[in-house]
């Protein structure tokens, strides 16, 4: 028995490679479903800072990650595009990631074609530029500088959407959803701390405990952290919404649930393990 | 004199992206900076393209490490260029249907791998061989069993202990290196503005 438990520790990794296939693949399969419980949090800050903007404000959302982080990112945007045209609030966004403007523009068009919206009335996307920081901050003197021409050409002067907007101010809140640098922190310290707009975020899991000083100090109103961040916005934006589209944040949570109790198992066998071995070897006082 | 007029230029630069701040005379000549910036780091990615057909030719000339893969990236890096100048990049071109049906998963795909070495990673080396490690251990726990829904239904009161480990612990700790590494920023910058700190020249003494 003794060698058994010790021999735990050394279990093959294309094993635990295997468990952790299954572990995902399985709850998706058979469409496993939990409830998502929604909490006072990050996640619903965000959402009542958006259901607070009167209708017809306008939006700045920026896309700034690629398609590695889009399992993670996308149904955040979805969702929240997805609120934001619901309550008539028009979207203008760009990337400051090259792949972001693509992955954008999917989901803009997503749910613009899902509600009936109209680009360049409703929403236009503006495209990428480099310079990260940069280019916020000459975003805040002049826009229409830094982008004279839409995604698609269309010059700016002719697109309805941007009549009122003219500098960064003219936003009523930025949200990046972002996976990296260039993302939040640029908007964070570019646009929020030097013209005074509100910042919402989504990042994924692995980076929202960064973020957690901006919303200490009120310099982000809200952040969607994760595939649960955006499984929390799903619930939310669906609530009261009749046949609401489906989506992709919620049916993984149940995946993501069984992965970390086998994450859990794995890492609870290891120690009792490690421990048996050091009792063994006399280790243990 | 290499070294005098780069430094020169890091000084003149870097005081006036400070003084806009303070003297509006400089201010005009800060956003005129700032353009030269956006246009040096455009051009950034001019090179970064001609540098990795570089690196990936040489490679296949001299039948380096790992030389067959470098075909692949040579293909795909021309497949995409081409048919974006050729048909555009608009929703519905060929250019979008590479991106959205062979970018898109292959990039989903590479990041998803994370969850299999994270799994076997933490098998291995999370161990609870003191009372440290045991609490990182406990609140690692707390923490994953509070970012799922299975969490809640095992007991209610996992997720707000989780968003309190979150919101208290964590917090204090992000700030702490939050700050460290903005007061380490500043020094930093002050030190290549005067000319101290010189690696960023690539070694000149």
């Amino acid at each position: 028995m003794s060698t058994f438990i010790e021999k735990l520790g050394n279990i093959d990794r294309r094993v635990i490679f295997v468990v952790m296939a299954l572990a995902v693949i399985i709850p998706l399969a058979v469409r496993l479903s939990l409830p998502i419980p929604i909490d006072e949090g990050p996640s619903k800050d965000m959402y009542d800072a958006v259901d607070a903007l009167p209708p017809g404000s306008t939006v700045l959302l920026s896309f700034d990650y690629d398609p590695s982080t889009m399992p993670e990112l996308q149904p955040m945007a979805i969702a929240l595009v997805q609120q934001l045209m619901t309550k008539d609030i028009k979207i203008v966004s760009l990337a400051l990631w090259p792949m972001g403007v693509s992955l954008g523009n999917e989901a803009l068009s997503y749910v613009s074609d899902s509600l009936g919206r109209e680009e360049y009335v409703d929403w236009v996307n503006l495209g990428y530029k480099t310079g990260g920081g940069v280019l916020i901050v000459r975003m805040g003197s002049d826009i229409k500088s830094v982008f004279p021409e839409d995604y698609n050409g269309v010059p700016v002067d002719d697109i309805p959407v941007m009549d009122q907007i003219n500098i960064l101010g003219d936003f009523d809140m930025i949200i990046s959803l972002s996976a990296g640098d260039p993302g939040i922190p640029a908007w964070v310290m570019m646009a929020g701390d030097r013209y005074d707009i509100s910042i919402g975020g989504g990042c994924t899991a692995v980076s929202a405990p960064q973020f957690y000083p901006y919303l200490g100090t009120g310099q982000m109103v809200g952040l969607l952290g994760g595939l649960k961040g955006a499984a929390d916005y799903e619930t939310m934006v669906r609530i009261g919404v009749d046949d609401p589209p489906a989506g992709t944040a919620t049916p993984g949570m149940a995946a993501q649930s069984v992965a970390h109790l086998v994450i859990m198992l794995f890492i609870v066998l290891g120690n009792i393990s490690y421990l048996a071995n050091k009792k063994r070897k006399g280790g243990v006082k | 004199m290499r070294l005098a007029i780069p430094l020169a230029i890091t000084f003149v630069a870097g005081m006036i992206m400070i003084l806009q701040f303070f003297v509006p005379a400089t201010q005009s000549m800060g956003e005129s900076l700032q353009e030269w910036y956006m246009i040096v780091a455009s051009f950034a990615i001019f090179l970064g393209s001609v540098n990795l057909l570089y690196v990936h030719t040489h490679r296949i000339r001299f039948k380096g490490r790992n030389w067959k893969y470098s075909p692949v990236t040579i293909i795909g890096f021309a497949a995409m260029i081409i048919t974006g100048l050729v048909f555009g990049i608009e929703q519905g071109k060929p250019f979008d249907y590479m991106f959205t049906q062979m970018m898109v998963p292959m990039g989903a795909t590479m990041f998803s791998l994370l969850a299999f070495f994270v799994a076997s990673a933490a098998f291995r080396a999370f161990r609870a061989s003191n009372w440290r490690a045991t609490l990182l251990l406990i609140s690692a726990f707390v923490v994953m069993l509070g970012r799922v829904p299975i969490g809640a239904m095992i007991w209610g009161r996992i997720p707000l202990i989780s968003e309190w480990i979150m919101q208290v612990p964590n917090l204090a700790g992000q700030r702490a290196v939050m700050i460290g590494a903005a007061m380490g920023m500043v020094a930093t910058s002050l030190r290549m503005i005067f000319g101290i700190e010189r690696s960023y020249l690539g070694g000149a003494d």
